[in-house]
């Protein structure tokens, strides 16, 4: 599990079936000091997360796991929204 | 498995089903010899690890979810065991 920020919305109506009625969202991966770290990926929503939250997401076939149709192609899915977070000398 | 160092915890209550009641910690993946090498990640903790304990962390959906006992996988990334003590050969001498 990663921790990133939601920073907008990826709107598709031309998609693969078992990906429709999923919300997608443009997740920008951070690092420890919560700078930007990477490239945005575009992820599935499946706790409402909005944009500008803090949240943990999932890669790999674990992401097609969280969602309700498990049998899809879904590499990226958030899974969690942060309400916290404490680091040591942070 | 990957050797780390606990570095944080993280607290999320709008969450998918799999990671209501468990604990999800900061880890950084860390060399033998304690220097941090790649990037943080979020783990599921399982040995009541604390902040700052060495771990190691197994990050592959099939064995955390066998750990885990669950049915659905949607969590690879889990701290496994907490690390005592680790020995390195150099130069064919032990260095702790």
């Amino acid at each position: 599990m990663k921790i990133g920020r939601v920073t907008g919305t990826v709107v598709s109506t031309e998609k693969l079936e078992s990906l429709e009625g999923i919300k997608l969202l443009l997740v920008q991966p951070l690092d420890e000091n919560m700078k930007s770290n990477g490239s945005p990926l575009v992820a599935c929503d499946t706790v409402q997360a909005g944009t500008g939250d803090l949240v943990i997401y999932e890669g790999g076939r674990e992401a097609a796991v969280a969602l309700d149709n498990w049998f899809n192609p879904s590499d990226a899915a958030v899974i969690g929204i942060i309400d916290q977070i404490d680091q040591v000398g942070k | 498995m990957i050797l780390a160092r606990v570095c944080g915890t993280v607290v999320s209550t709008v969450k998918i089903e799999d990671l209501e009641g468990l604990k999800l910690m900061i880890v950084q993946p860390v060399s033998p010899g304690g220097e941090a090498a790649g990037k943080q990640i979020v783990a599921v903790d399982t040995v009541q690890a604390g902040v700052g304990d060495y771990v190691l962390v197994i990050d592959e959906g099939g064995s955390a979810g066998i750990m885990l006992e669950m049915s659905s996988q949607a969590i690879r990334t889990v701290i496994a065991a907490i690390v005592d003590r680790i020995d390195v050969v150099k130069e064919g001498k032990y260095v702790r």
